[in-house]
């Protein structure tokens, strides 16, 4: 049988449609093209996808399984590696993770790995019937700090280990950036929900409305009896351009915004929380955090979207996949463009004008690359005399997180370096014996798989620590 | 579940509640902050925990019922549950070492700047308060503050009761007649801080004021809650829920806050009736 050279499409909602929704956009393989796909895996010998996946799933291993119809199989085969399959299958960058290694890639396209593995875990997810069960206790007690990604992961190794783990987090529900950052229309929330079932059914405890550095700082922990603790309290305050008119009404930080419609719901038709809907829009950043923001806003009706971004086509950081899908929505990518001020109503003859301070516009300059900077990426530098403005009734500033500062400043002795990021050995051990830490806390901004991965290689460190006393 | 322990009608728009919330009980410093949510599909507020009981576990808080929260969480009866709790957040009023302190406030302000004159009180402080209201039928928290201060005087806008004029007028008469503080602290609406400030600005009288801005996380997370200050002639990005509540009044940009804080006044005042007309619809 000749080999597809293509992967096969995803099926999504019509973009006419979708843009007009919260429903997922991507809609997931049927059985029949995930068999299709899964036959274009050639299982080669040196398995290089393995080794492209930060918590190293065995994918040629749950591929086979797909091949042979053992959906279940393929589920507790990527199971021993990650801890929230349905979330990974999602929103990992594949196309620089796993599938850019792929030997399929080289001449062909890779195979569709990630669209995979959510084929497989959706399965579990409508077909399993065995509920997790919790293992016997082995008596350690550990607490997890922030119930994002790296947390959940970290709690679900230690749990299945047997250990009893806590998990603090500071709003009421669990999650972290997958419920507070990534819409519904990318990653359903009850599949979030549904992860974090299964790690309670494994025993994990969840207490929410708990602010560690303030409700509790880490000292008092040990105090209570956990053995260690993992910081995975994710990125922090949002970062603004420090340019004229960010105070206007109508400028949102990209956390905020996405805050708002997401864990607040503000994009129900009669919603509880505030959040402006309509007119225009410009989203400023390149990353999945800006796609996301800009996506949204369409979907809270606005008439007219804009990504502001400074570099190029080639340089955007977000996946491919959701520019592409923002491009399909009808998002306006305004590329090689810097923001230099925000524009705001102001009418002098009368103070009480309710218009007064309120976003008009965003006034913007060209870029073009120049020289390569430390890093290797160009950097992008301004064109003389091209300010233009774009008009718009709000500015969502997507330009990534600084870290917080609140368990630093409540807890003596960790060190972090001068971006604010708590340092770590390789281990993930911090300055402070038992306090471990990863994901955005340590790295800043980054991915939801790598904060996993920190969070499984902390979850092991742990286990040799705890279990050598 | 947080449990409303003790519920009281300070005035036909202003309730205190104490709240069973015992981690919270234990932390909690004079100018922080709690946020709650009323129910399952509610929305996040901040308010500023007016006093604790850490032996009972009870967080106390004053509010105004200015929109469809607030008109919720008055309907929350004792006994009753709300759903979310979470603080204490910001930082701690500074107290400690101040001889002599003129706290002002104003409103349902006073409500946060009590606990603060209640524990400069309890260090031995000289306490002077000043506390405002629009009218006599929402003067609130009169004998407490009478409690904790050695100089008080009572306010009212519209001279229905007490002495009539704002807040500044005392400070003034204080100040110009040369009395002196090591620090004015004051809470209250944007426009009464504005003005503390220029009051006490000939005077070159330390002032800070506690800030209230719109919040989500309370956490540092989302920024909703900036503001701006001039620090030597720079204007620097500060967030009210970690590097606050509490600035330097004469750094605060307060025209931007005025501002900032009307961003949904329209949407509130719909949210305010929408949930007045539920009650009035479940009373029929």
């Amino acid at each position: 049988m000749a080999l597809e050279p293509k992967k096969h499409e995803m099926p999504t909602q019509e973009p006419e449609v979708r843009a007009h929704n919260f429903k997922e956009v991507a809609l997931g393989y049927t059985e029949e093209i995930a068999l299709a796909e899964a036959a274009r895996c050639i299982n080669c010998k040196n398995r290089p996808c393995v080794s492209g996946c930060p918590v190293n799933v065995h994918i040629p291993e749950f591929i086979s399984k797909i091949k042979a119809g053992d959906y279940e199989g393929a589920y507790q085969e990527i199971s021993l590696s990650s801890a929230l399959p349905a979330v990974c299958g999602r929103v990992c960058p594949q196309e620089t993770q796993c599938e850019s290694k792929c030997t399929m890639g080289i001449r062909f396209e890779p195979v569709g790995i990630g669209r995979l593995e959510r084929f497989v875990a959706d399965y579990h997810n409508a077909n399993s019937k065995v509920a997790p069960v919790a293992p016997e206790s082995n008596g350690h007690r550990v607490a997890i700090v922030g119930s994002g990604p790296s947390g959940l992961t970290c709690a679900g190794d230690l749990a299945k280990l047997g250990y009893k783990v806590t998990v603090f987090e500071a709003l009421h529900t669990a999650g972290g950036v997958l419920v507070y950052g990534i819409p519904e229309f990318r990653l359903p929330k009850a599949i979030v929900a549904k992860e974090v079932d299964t790690l309670k059914a494994l025993g994990v405890e969840i207490a929410t409305n708990v602010v560690i550095g303030r409700t509790l700082t880490i000292d008092e922990l040990f105090e209570e009896g956990y053995e260690a603790v993992f910081v995975g309290s994710g990125a922090g305050l949002p970062n603004f351009m420090n340019i004229p008119g960010e105070a206007y009404k109508g400028v949102y930080s990209a956390n905020e915004f996405l805050t708002r419609s997401n864990l607040m719901k503000a994009y129900l038709d009669d919603p509880v929380t505030p959040i402006m809907k309509g007119g225009k829009v410009a989203v400023v950043g390149g990353g999945n955090v800006a796609m996301d923001a800009a996506r949204t806003a369409l979907r809270l009706g606005a008439e007219k979207v804009y990504i502001v971004y400074r570099r190029s086509m080639d340089e955007l950081p977000a996946r491919k996949e959701e520019v592409e899908h923002a491009m399909e929505e009808g998002i306006d990518f305004q590329l090689l463009t810097n923001p230099v001020e925000i524009l705001g109503y102001d009418n002098p003859e009368d103070r009480r004008d309710p218009k007064n301070g309120f976003v008009t516009g965003i006034k913007c300059i060209k870029m073009e690359l120049g020289e390569p900077d430390a890093n290797g990426r160009r950097r992008p530098v301004a064109v003389p005399n091209s300010e233009f403005a774009l008009d718009v009734d709000a500015v969502v500033m997507s330009i990534g997180t600084s870290p917080n500062p609140l368990i630093k400043s409540t807890t003596e002795g960790l060190e972090v370096n001068s971006h604010g990021g708590i340092i770590v050995n390789e281990a993930g051990l911090t300055s402070r014996a038992n306090v471990y830490a990863g994901g955005d806390a340590v790295t800043g901004a980054a991915t939801v798989i790598s904060a996993m991965g920190a969070g499984k290689v902390a979850a092991k460190a742990i286990h040799e620590a705890l279990s050598a006393k | 579940m947080y449990k409303v322990v003790r519920k009281k009608v300070l005035n036909p728009t202003v309730t205190q509640m104490e709240i069973l919330a015992p981690l919270v009980a234990k932390k909690a410093k004079p100018g922080q902050f709690i946020i709650l949510r009323v129910n399952e599909e509610g929305e996040r507020i901040p308010l500023t925990v007016a006093g604790t009981n850490p032996e009972e576990g009870t967080v106390k808080i004053i509010f105004q019922i200015v929109g469809g929260t607030t008109e919720l969480l008055n309907h929350v009866n004792e006994g009753e549950s709300i759903t979310d709790f979470v603080g204490p957040l910001g930082v701690p009023t500074h107290i400690s070492g101040k001889k002599k302190v003129c706290v002002v406030g104003g409103g349902v302000g006073c409500a946060i700047a009590m606990p603060i004159a209640q524990a400069l009180h309890a260090q031995g402080t000289h306490v002077t308060s000043i506390i405002g209201f629009r009218s006599k039928d929402i003067v609130i928290l009169e004998d407490e503050f009478k409690a904790c201060s050695d100089v008080l005087h009572v306010m009212t806008d519209d001279g229905s009761y007490a002495r009539q004029g704002n807040v500044c007028v005392p400070l003034n008469e204080m100040l110009s007649a040369g009395e002196t503080f090591d620090e004015i602290i004051t809470i209250g609406p944007l426009i009464m801080m504005k003005f503390v400030v220029a009051a006490a600005k000939p005077y070159n009288v330390p002032v800070t004021a506690s800030m209230n801005p719109i919040m989500i996380d309370g956490t540092g997370m989302c920024g909703g809650c900036r503001l701006t200050l001039n620090v030597d002639g720079k204007k620097v990005t500060k967030f009210a829920c970690v590097d606050g509540p509490d600035f330097n009044g004469y750094e605060i940009d307060f025209d931007e806050a005025m501002s900032r804080g009307r961003m949904y006044s329209d949407f509130e005042r719909h949210a305010h009736e929408k949930v007045c007309n539920l009650f009035k619809k479940e009373a029929k």
